[in-house]
C-alpha cells in the first residue's frame, strides 16, 4: 500500500500545473449556461488547448491517437485540472468519455480514423442515444427499429434524456435490428449524423430550468451501415464496454471540487455564525470523513485498475453509490450553511443542489448500481 | 501510487487468517462463549506469530513491520471476533515487558472502560476503583472506571481495523444466509429489500476499508479520525442490517450474529467519543 507518487508521476504534475498556469489566463470567458452554442465552443476550445499541448485522449489507447498513460497519470491530470479550475469536460463527455472509447475498442481501422481526431482535437461534439420513453434502467428494451435497405438502416422512433443532442454533431445510437431474437441479442450501435433528413430536437427543460437534455425523434432516418460499430445485433455488448468507462474515472474531479466546496462551507459558516451549531459543525465533519475516504476509494480503484490493465472494475459501482448520495448530503448541507439564503437562486450552491439530485438517477440509478453490487459483486441470485 | 496490497501484505494476511481459522474456530468461539476466560495458549501461539511484535524493530526481537500490516493483522482479528486486549497488548509490546512474546496480557483504560482487567497481568493508565459491569459482549469482560484516558491514535486506527474485519464479515454472513434461506419460493437474497441492504453493507465496507488503509499509511490524526468514523458506522450499522437478514435466527443466542454486532458496540466506545473525531474534522475544514 503506497500512496505516494513516482517521480516521473511527479514530474508529470509539474509540468502539467506549470501548463496550466499558462494555458488558463488564456481561455475566453466562460458563456453564460443558457448559451448552448456557446457552451460548444467554449469546450471544444478547451479540448483543443489539450490536444495542441499532448493532453487529448490520456486514457486512450497510444493506437487510437491517446497518450497510452496510465490510470494514476489519468488521475493526476482530473486532480490537478480541476485544483486549477480548468473547465470541465462538459460537451466532450460522450466523446472522450463513452463513444470514443468504444470507437476505439470495437471500430475498424477506418471508422478509427474518421471518427476519433476529431474528437481528441476537439472538432466534434458526441451525444449518447441509450435511453427511451420506455426503455430506461431496463435499457435492453429499446424499441427505436432500424430495417436494412441496401447499404442504409433506415432507423425510426424516438430517445429521450439525451444531453447535448441540440450541440451534438454526432450520436452514439442504439437500435433493434432483430424484434425477434432476446431483447439483448437484437441490439446494433449506430453513429448517427445529427444532420441526417429526419431527426428532430425538442429541448426538455430540466429542473434546474436549463435546457441540458432533449428528446430525439428519427423519422426514417437514413444511417449508412459503415456506420455501424461491432456486428449487426451485437450492439449490447459494445456498449457494455462504455459503459465501464463511464463508471471508471469520470467523478475525479468532482470528488476534488467536493472537498473544496466543503471547505468554502465551514469558512462560510464560520462568517455567517452558523459554525457554533455543534450539530451542523460535527455534520460537516462527517462529510469531511467521507469525502477524504472516497478520495481514497477512487484512488484504490485506479490502482486496482492498472494492477488490472487499465480496465475499470466493478468498484465503480459501489463508489457511484457512495458518492451520488454523498454529494447530495452535501448540498443538503450547505442549504442549512445558507439558511434562508439556499432559496436564492443566484447563490451557486443553490443550483448545484438542485443538480445533485441527478446523480442518483443518471448513468444507471442507485437502485440498480446496488442491484448491480448485490448480483455481480456479491453473487445473490436474480429475482423472478 | 500503489494504493492496494503488495504481495507480502497478501501473504501475511492470509497467514494471520489461516492461524485464526486453525486456532479460533466456530467451535473455539462457542467455547469461549460458554466459558469465558482468555487462553493464555492462544495467546502465546499469537506472540509467537508476532502479533503482538508485529511493529516492534527487529533488533528489539519484533517483526519490524509497519501501521498497514499491523491494521491487516487487526482486520482479521476483528473477522473472527477473537477474543482479549488485543490493542493493548500490541501497543504495550516493547515496553512491557513479556507483552511481545504473549507471555504478559496487558489491558488498557479506555474511553472510561477497562476490557479484561481481571485477566490481565498489567493494567496501563488509571484504573483504581474499577467497578465490574456485566457486559453486554459475553467475550469482553468490563470495568467502568472514572478516568477516561487520553486516546492514542495507534489504538484508535487499530479498533478502525478490527471494525472493519467485522463489516466485511457481517456483510458475508448475511449473503450466505441470504443465498441459502428460502421463502416464497425462492432464496430471501433474490428479494431486492434483501439484496439492497447486502449491496449497502458492502458499500460501507468497501468506502471503510479504503479510509482505514489510507490512514494507516499516512498515520495522520485526520485521516484516523475519518477511518475511525466510517469504519464503527459500516460495524454498527452492517451488524444490525446482518441481522435483520438473519430473521428471527439473527435474535437468538445460538445464531453468532449478535456476537459481532455486541462487539462493533463495544469497539464503538473505545477512544473518544464519535462526536469528538468530528470535531476533529471539522477543525481541519476551518483550519
Ligand atoms: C441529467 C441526466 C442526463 C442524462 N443523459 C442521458 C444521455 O445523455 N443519454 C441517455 O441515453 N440517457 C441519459 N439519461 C437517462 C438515464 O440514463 C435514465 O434516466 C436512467 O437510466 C433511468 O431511467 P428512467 O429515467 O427511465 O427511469 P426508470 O427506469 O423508469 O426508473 C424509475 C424508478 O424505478 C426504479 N427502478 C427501475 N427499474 C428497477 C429495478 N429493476 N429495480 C429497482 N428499481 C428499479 C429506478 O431506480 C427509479 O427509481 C440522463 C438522465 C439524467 C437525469
Amino acid at each position: 500500500m503506497d500512496l505516494a507518487y513516482s517521480p516521473e508521476e511527479e514530474e508529470f504534475r509539474a509540468r502539467l500545473r506549470e501548463w496550466l498556469a499558462k494555458a488558463l489566463p488564456t481561455l475566453p470567458p466562460k458563456p453564460s449556461p443558457d448559451d448552448w452554442p456557446g457552451r460548444r465552443a467554449y469546450d471544444l476550445g478547451w479540448q483543443r488547448m489539450l490536444h495542441d499541448a499532448g493532453y487529448a485522449g490520456l486514457h486512450w489507447p497510444v493506437d487510437a491517437g491517446g497518450q497510452g498513460a496510465t490510470p494514476t497519470r489519468q488521475l493526476i491530470f482530473l486532480e490537478e485540472t480541476e485544483n486549477a479550475g480548468a473547465p470541465y469536460v462538459g460537451a466532450n463527455f460522450v466523446g472522450l468519455l463513452h463513444a470514443g472509447p468504444t470507437i476505439a475498442a470495437e471500430g475498424t481501422p477506418g471508422q478509427r480514423a474518421r471518427w476519433l481526431p476529431p474528437v481528441l482535437r476537439g472538432e466534434e461534439v458526441w451525444c449518447q442515444g441509450f435511453s427511451e420513453p420506455d426503455a430506461g434502467s431496463d435499457l435492453a428494451a429499446l424499441r427505436t427499429r432500424a430495417c436494412r435497405d441496401g447499404d442504409d438502416y433506415v432507423v425510426t422512433g424516438s430517445k429521450i434524456w439525451t444531453s447535448h443532442a441540440e450541440v451534438a454533431d454526432w450520436c452514439e445510437l442504439l437500435v433493434r435490428t432483430d424484434p425477434d431474437a432476446p431483447k439483448h441479442r437484437g441490439i446494433t450501435w449506430l453513429a448517427l449524423p445529427m444532420d441526417a433528413p429526419g431527426i428532430t430536437v425538442r429541448p426538455l427543460r430540466t429542473l434546474a430550468g436549463s435546457a441540458e437534455f432533449a428528446e430525439v425523434f428519427l423519422d426514417e432516418v437514413r444511417v449508412p451501415v459503415a456506420n455501424r460499430v461491432g456486428d449487426e445485433n451485437d450492439g449490447w455488448r459494445v456498449t457494455m464496454v462504455t459503459l465501464s468507462f463511464e463508471r471508471g474515472t469520470a467523478f475525479v474531479g468532482e470528488v476534488v471540487a467536493c472537498r473544496r466546496v466543503l471547505g468554502e462551507l465551514a469558512r462560510t459558516a464560520r462568517e455567517n455564525g452558523r459554525w457554533d451549531d455543534p450539530v451542523l459543525r460535527r455534520r460537516l465533519g462527517r462529510l469531511n470523513a467521507e469525502f477524504r475516504a472516497l478520495w481514497r476509494l477512487t484512488q484504490w480503484n485506479v490502482s486496482e485498475a492498472e494492477a488490472s490493465g487499465g480496465v475499470p472494475g466493478v468498484g465503480g459501482s459501489v463508489f457511484k453509490l457512495r458518492y451520488s448520495h454523498a454529494r447530495q448530503e452535501l448540498y443538503d448541507a450547505a442549504a442549512d450553511v445558507l439558511g434562508p439564503d439556499c432559496l436564492d437562486l443566484d447563490r451557486e450552491w443553490t443550483l448545484d443542489r438542485l443538480s445533485s439530485l441527478s446523480y442518483t438517477i443518471a448513468a444507471g440509478t442507485s437502485q440498480i448500481q446496488r442491484n448491480i453490487v448485490a448480483e455481480r459483486i456479491l453473487g445473490l441470485p436474480k429475482g423472478r | 501510487m500503489r494504493f492496494r496490497l503488495t504481495e507480502d501484505q497478501r501473504a501475511l494476511r492470509d497467514g494471520v487468517r489461516g492461524l485464526l481459522t486453525r486456532r479460533f474456530d466456530r467451535e473455539a468461539l462457542w467455547a469461549a462463549v460458554a466459558a469465558p476466560g482468555l487462553d493464555r495458549v492462544l495467546w502465546r501461539e499469537l506472540g509467537a506469530a508476532g502479533f503482538f511484535a508485529l511493529r516492534l524493530p527487529e533488533a528489539d526481537g519484533g517483526v519490524g513491520l509497519g501501521l498497514p500490516e499491523a491494521v491487516l493483522a487487526f482486520e482479521e482479528a476483528g473477522r473472527v471476533l477473537l477474543p482479549g486486549p488485543l490493542v493493548a497488548t500490541h501497543l504495550a509490546a516493547g515496553a512491557v515487558p513479556g507483552a511481545a512474546t504473549g507471555e504478559t496480557v496487558v489491558a488498557a483504560v479506555d474511553g472510561g472502560l477497562v476490557e479484561w482487567l481481571a485477566e490481565a497481568d498489567v493494567v496501563r493508565g488509571e484504573a483504581a476503583g474499577a467497578v465490574p459491569l456485566r457486559s453486554v459482549d459475553p467475550l469482553t469482560p468490563l470495568h467502568r472506571v472514572a478516568a477516561v484516558g487520553s486516546p492514542d491514535s495507534v489504538a484508535v486506527l487499530l479498533t478502525a481495523a478490527e471494525q472493519l474485519g467485522t463489516a466485511t464479515r457481517a456483510c458475508e454472513l448475511a449473503v450466505q444466509h441470504a443465498r441459502t434461506r428460502e421463502q416464497f419460493g425462492q432464496p430471501i437474497g433474490a428479494f431486492q429489500a434483501v439484496k439492497h441492504l447486502c449491496a449497502e453493507m458492502l458499500v460501507r465496507a468497501e468506502t471503510a476499508r479504503a479510509a482505514v488503509y489510507a490512514a494507516a499509511v499516512t498515520t495522520d490524526p485526520v485521516d484516523i479520525a475519518a477511518a475511525r468514523l466510517l469504519a464503527d458506522e459500516a460495524a454498527v450499522h452492517g451488524t444490525r442490517d446482518c441481522l435483520q437478514v438473519h430473521g428471527g435466527m439473527g435474535f437468538t443466542w445460538e445464531s453468532e450474529v449478535h456476537l459481532h454486532l455486541k462487539r462493533a458496540w463495544v469497539r464503538s466506545q473505545r477512544g473518544s467519543a464519535n462526536t469528538e473525531s468530528e470535531e476533529i474534522l471539522a477543525a481541519d475544514l476551518a483550519g
